[in-house]
């Protein structure tokens, strides 16, 4: 059965293919049963090899399907690489994917392109389990691009908006920054190296570098650009928050479940060559513990609810950057799963609620939304305790794991405690400020929603990712085997029990000011310095500006002034200049035969005084 | 024999459809059609014959102008054989895109159109430099007439303009060629233009650069690269969609041909001392016309100035002279020939539908013609390089193997996969995405895609697939001759340190 | 008897030459034209036969009555366009005839 992993991408990919063929000629549930049902497929036979894997008790297993390509030494396969890593990846790709898909039966029904859609969201699912079973470092690059030209695609998917398809592009072009990073870091890893076959790579890097080498560390360097491209870390971040143009449902399956978490991934899967690299793999924890302190102050001043959600994602795939950044392999990844069942609930509650305000996205102009949307309520209840690290719920596990052990690290590991700390204290008050908002207060909704809106397709996944969220903290992940068993770390009672309050006072804060309204939003915001610092942080700390002023300007401005080629003008000029002596020379052509006669005596008389004086 | 039969029916049934046309104006298109595809035919028995010694699957040797040793030598390896297919798929497809197009004097534009790839036939099997060169220059003036007679508003210009650039680098490698030969007269006593007697004769020092570059600038011209790439916006813009196909899909891969089979290995010495200058006009291409592309308006420009920048990494990769980048180079040829082909129809197909190729006056087709849209999408997104299609292979191989060569440059042209993002998805969201808009142009002949050019499209798409999930079947074919083009060279270069 | 110098017979081809060519150049009327052409063809004529008679061959004569024969057909020719030219312009001036100018 396990041979059967195959299978897992193939799904998906036929039922991109039938989608494709058929060209939106299906009914709609036909396509939902495809689109759909592919990936329930994919996940009921992932579920299958995963309980036979988890009892067979070996540690990997690989399959191997097809060479690629072999050039020389170059022979990467299509192979398929499953442990412990790829086990959890696999069923939260497969599962919280599934989730998704049957939520967008519903949340799509109204749209003329919903084939489209489903075989676009097909494809990625099918990119991203490649990505994640690969074996080695080519096949994982072909899912890294196959799922972002699905983000692209779906980014951009109600193209009738040029926004959009802004957003879009801009998601692409950004991450393949990131991309490219990382294909230079596969390059030189074959060169260095000579093979890209995970395993293999990591085993040679192991024998032939010592820690700290710096080929290692370049290697590193370069990995870790692709991963910040792709999880939308600083200093690539700048694409995420636009890219909530695309659907709801893809901004919880892509960009908030899978596809921004592949670059914790991607440093998870070559662990040991950022333990080669441990400056690296400081950096990975510093980029993650500036980048969720910058998204949590920028969420604060949001008002778009699913840009709000957005940041949050930013910040919390800081926390686990941060995680990977002290070593807590096992931590970051098990963040990355709860994180994927209370942020997919949370985006996917969000979209019911804009869809019952008929796509209304501002919180400002929602309310009171607590009795009409009962289920969205819910959802948005535990989700939101989960995000906020309410102890037993998914979220409150995973993130006491990484910040217990970055208090276990040395020398940085104490800023990255308490800039952890107070990344949750923010959690806590930029998650429930939009609790609050929505759900309580008056209502200030241009059209009050009569009913919630969906059936049982979108409340069922609704319901099942509450439950994952709830309990998910208590699922064991198979990861001991892949990175080795770590030293546990121990906080002492009273600092666990500060880590437990500081987000619960951040829930009291938000309490204070959008519940109770004890305080005032409007006091706090009176001087020039608040203001100054909301406009700061609501431009999500001006990067846009600084890109835009530094890499968008010039280049469009290099592009204008040379459209019509400099190089071409050389040959012009070429041109130009015969044209020019041929209109002076034409000139003695007077068509008078004696000024030719002339000419010829001339010539002839200088010819013989030539001759003559020589 | 059979690369004779394989030249000479494209030659006898370019008459034949010239004559034709007195019969019925309908005859010569399909005369032309059955001829390439026969030659299609004739060339897959070489994917089953046995190679000989050297991997020659197929060879004729007669002689031509005995005086000088002249003789007409065509042979054909793996490498060939694929550069062969190339011509042949892309010669039927050019015909599916002129099948409706040409309707004015149709007889000659077949005869034109067959008698180039004739000549580009020739060009890929010759093994004599001088019937090489006849070849070349064979292949170059029906291409004019194709652009000049039935090209669009500046046709004159362009066809003048692609004439004399690749006339006047032709002349540089025929002084080349003639120099190399009488060095074989100096050294052996006897003048030869056979490839075998050439590659052995010693033309050390200064020389061998003066001569190595008459070659490399020919030849490059052709790829093109910066900074002789001028002509080719020209002739893209202005040539019929067969011309294009044509010109981009293969007469750019004869340069890289000539680069592979011929600039380096003559010249082992001179190219590896060359390499770095090559490979960094390779990362100016690359990017520059990267970003060139990005500013143009005119839909086939920009996509002819990608063509350049794609280009580029064939130069790279020639000149990182290893196994895994020369088999990106040619991969890349392969790909970009399909996906280049396939952009440049499309362009065609929505002049011929709205007459005009300005991008600024287009938008929101998606809605109006979503099979096109789908189309170009794909190979938009195959020519930035996306994995699993045949473009990623070569580039990503390219650049692979030129990490080895030289890191900074390799560094640099990797840009060029940003670039090219930029300015294909420009294109996407310029014509198809946004709100549809049709104040600038007649959209009563504006209609998604035929059957007919489904067909054309879905065989090339089959084919990028292929090229990206299993290369196997092509670079299997190529490799043998690279290793051994790739050691031979290594020996000589080797021999010199050693002295 | 003494002959004439070879000096003095050059001198004098030149000087008719040179009038020759001066009328060519001068003169507008075609008919001038024509014959100054035909002054110069005669001092080149001249030449050839002072060259002959100095080295005593007859190759020079044999030129001269060349050149003769050639003088007849131009001026039959020359007169021939002169006619044409006269019916269509209703002019001799040379200068009128400057259609191939560039």
């Amino acid at each position: 059965m396990q041979d059967l992993i195959w299978l897992l991408p193939t799904y998906p990919v036929l039922g991109f293919f039938v989608l494709v063929l058929t060209a939106g000629r299906l009914p709609k549930n036909i396509v939902a049963i495809i689109g759909a049902g592919s990936v329930g497929l994919s996940f009921f036979t992932a579920v299958i090899i995963a309980t036979q894997f988890l009892s067979s008790g070996e540690n990997y297993f690989i399959k191997e399907v097809w060479t690629w390509m072999a050039v020389g030494n170059f022979s990467p396969g299509f192979n398929f690489y499953l442990d412990g890593l790829s086990l959890v990846m696999m069923l939260v790709i497969t599962g919280v994917g599934f989730l998704i898909h049957l939520y967008a039966t519903g949340y799509m029904a109204d749209d003329p392109s919903y084939s489209r859609f489903f075989s676009y969201m097909n494809l990625f699912v099918a990119a991203m389990l490649m990505l994640v079973l690969g074996d080695n470092l080519v096949v994982l690059y072909l899912g890294w691009e196959g799922v972002g030209l699905c983000s692209y695609l779906l980014i951009g998917f109600w193209y009738i908006n040029p926004d959009n398809g802004y957003a879009a592009r801009k998601a692409f072009v950004v991450t393949r920054v990131g991309d490219t990073a990382m294909a230079l870091g596969l390059f030189l890893l074959f060169t260095e190296l000579d093979t890209l076959n995970i395993q293999d790579m990591l085993y040679a890097a192991e024998s032939e570098w010592e820690v700290g080498n710096d080929l290692a560390v370049a290697a590193a360097l370069l990995l870790l650009g692709g991963a910040v491209g792709k999880s939308a870390q600083l200093p690539l971040q700048t694409w995420l928050p636009d890219a909530m143009a695309g659907p709801t449902p893809i901004s919880a399956l892509i960009h908030a479940a899978t596809m921004v978490t592949a670059g914790v991934y991607l440093i998870a899967r070559t662990h040991i060559l950022f333990e080669l690299a441990p400056s690296v793999q400081e950096l990975v924890g510093w980029v993650g513990l500036i980048t969720l302190l910058m998204a949590g102050f920028i969420a604060l001043t949001q008002s778009d609810i699913k840009r709000i959600l957005a940041f949050s994602t930013m910040s919390q795939i800081g926390y686990m950057f941060l995680a990977l950044g002290v070593g807590a392999w096992s931590a970051g990844i098990f963040h990355l799963m709860t994180h994927a069942f209370f942020k997919a609930l949370l985006f996917l509650a969000s979209g019911t609620v804009i869809l019952s305000l008929h796509h209304e996205q501002n919180i400002f102009k929602m309310g009171a939304l607590r009795q009409k949307l009962p289920v969205s309520f819910f959802s948005f209840l535990i989700g939101s305790l989960a995000l906020t690290a309410f102890p037993y719920t998914s979220g409150y596990f995973s993130k006491d794991e990484i910040l217990i052990a970055a208090h276990g690290l040395e020398g940085p590991g104490i800023i990255f405690f308490y800039g952890g700390v107070l990344g949750a204290f923010l959690t806590g008050i930029y998650t429930f400020r939009l609790f609050f908002i929505v759900f309580f207060g008056d209502s200030n909704a241009a059209h009050p929603p009569e009913k919630e809106y969906g059936g049982w397709n979108m409340n069922g996944p609704l319901i099942l990712l509450m439950i994952l969220s709830l309990v998910g903290g208590f699922i064991a992940v198979p990861l001991d085997p892949v990175f080795g068993h770590h030293e546990e770390h121990h906080v002492s009672g009273l600092l666990h029990g500060f880590m437990i309050a500081v987000p619960l006072v951040g829930i009291a804060i938000s309490f204070l000011f959008f519940y109770t309204k004890t305080f005032s939003v409007e006091k706090l915001m009176s001087n020039t310095f608040a203001q100054t610092l909301h406009k700061f942080w609501n431009n999500g700390w001006g990067f846009d500006w600084l890109y835009d002023r530094f890499i968008v300007f010039p280049f469009l401005w290099l592009a204008r002034i040379n459209r019509a080629d400099i190089v071409d003008g050389f040959y012009t000029l070429i041109v130009e200049i015969s044209r020019t002596a041929n209109v002076m020379i034409v000139k003695t052509q007077t068509g008078y035969l004696r000024w030719y006669a002339l000419s010829i005596a001339a010539g002839l008389l200088l010819l013989i005084t030539i001759g003559v004086l020589l | 024999m059979i690369l004779v039969w394989l030249i000479g029916v494209l030659f006898l049934g370019g008459i034949i459809a010239w004559l034709s046309e007195r019969l019925n104006p309908n005859y010569p298109r399909l005369i032309a059609l059955i001829t390439v595809l026969l030659d299609l035919v004739l060339m897959l028995t070489l994917l089953g014959a046995e190679p000989a010694i050297g991997g020659w699957v197929a060879a004729i040797d007669a002689p031509w102008i005995p005086r000088f040793s002249i003789s007409f030598y065509l042979a054909a390896d793996g490498l060939s054989v694929l550069l062969l297919l190339l011509t042949a798929f892309l010669g039927v497809i050019a015909i599916g895109s002129a099948w409706d197009e040409i309707k004015v004097r149709a007889g000659f534009f077949y005869f034109n159109l067959l008698w180039t790839l004739a000549g580009v036939l020739g060009v890929f099997t010759a093994l004599d430099l001088f019937l090489f060169f006849f070849f070349w220059e064979v292949m170059l003036i029906p291409m004019y007439f194709i652009i000049a007679i039935w090209g669009h508003e500046n046709k004159n210009y362009a066809a003048m303009k692609f004439f004399i650039f690749t006339q006047v680098t032709g002349m540089l490698m025929l002084v080349s060629i003639l120099m190399l030969a009488y060095f074989h007269y100096l050294q052996n006593g006897f003048v030869s233009f056979n490839y075998h007697d050439l590659l052995t004769v010693e033309t050390r020092g200064p020389l061998e650069m003066w001569i190595m570059l008459g070659f490399f600038i020919a030849f490059t011209t052709k790829l093109p690269s910066v900074p002789f790439h001028s002509w080719l916006p020209d002739a893209h813009s202005q040539a019929p969609t067969a011309g294009s196909v044509i010109l981009a899909g293969i007469l750019l891969k004869t340069g890289a041909y000539g680069l592979i089979r011929f600039a380096v290995p003559l010249f082992p010495e001179a190219s590896k001392s060359f390499a770095p200058f090559a490979m960094t006009l390779a990362a100016i291409s690359i990017l520059y016309c990267a970003k060139v592309a990005f500013a143009q308006t005119d839909i086939k420009r920009l996509i002819a100035y990608t063509s350049v920048s794609h280009m580029g990494f064939v130069t790279l990769g020639v000149y990182a002279w290893n196994e895994q980048a020369l088999q990106g180079a040619i991969m890349t040829m392969l790909a970009h020939g399909i996906s280049a082909a396939a952009l440049f129809m499309l362009a065609g197909g929505l002049q011929h539908r709205i007459h005009t190729r300005n991008m600024l006056d287009m938008g929101g087709f998606w809605a109006k013609v979503p099979r096109m849209a789908v189309v170009v999408l794909f190979f938009s997104i195959a020519a930035l390089g996306m994995p699993g299609l045949g473009n990623f292979i070569g580039e990503f191989l390219a650049l692979l193997g030129a990490f080895r060569a030289n890191i900074p440059l390799t560094v640099i042209s990797a840009f060029g996969l940003i670039f090219a993002s930029v300015y294909s998805l420009w294109v996407i969201q310029k014509v198809f995405h946004g709100e549809y808009t049709n104040s600038e142009f007649d959209d009563s002949h504006l209609t998604d895609l035929t059957h007919r050019e489904m067909v054309y499209y879905a065989t090339m798409i089959i084919g990028l697939i292929w090229m990206g999930m299993y290369p196997q079947s092509f670079l299997a074919l190529s490799q043998p001759v690279l290793l051994d083009l790739i050691s031979s060279t290594e020996e000589i270069v080797n021999i010199v340190v050693q002295n | 008897m003494e002959s004439i110098p070879v000096e003095h017979g050059l001198i004098l081809a030149a000087i008719l030459f040179s009038i020759g060519l001066i009328g060519v150049l001068t003169r507008r009327n075609i008919v001038f034209v024509l014959m100054s052409l035909e002054i110069m063809l005669n001092a080149g004529g001249l030449a050839f036969i002072v060259g002959a008679s100095r080295w005593g061959h007859a190759e020079g004569q044999i030129m001269f009555l060349m050149i003769l024969t050639l003088a007849a057909a131009e001026v039959a020719v020359g007169l021939g366009l002169i006619i044409q030219m006269f019916r269509r312009y209703k002019t001799v001036d040379i200068n009128v005839l400057s259609e191939m100018k560039g």
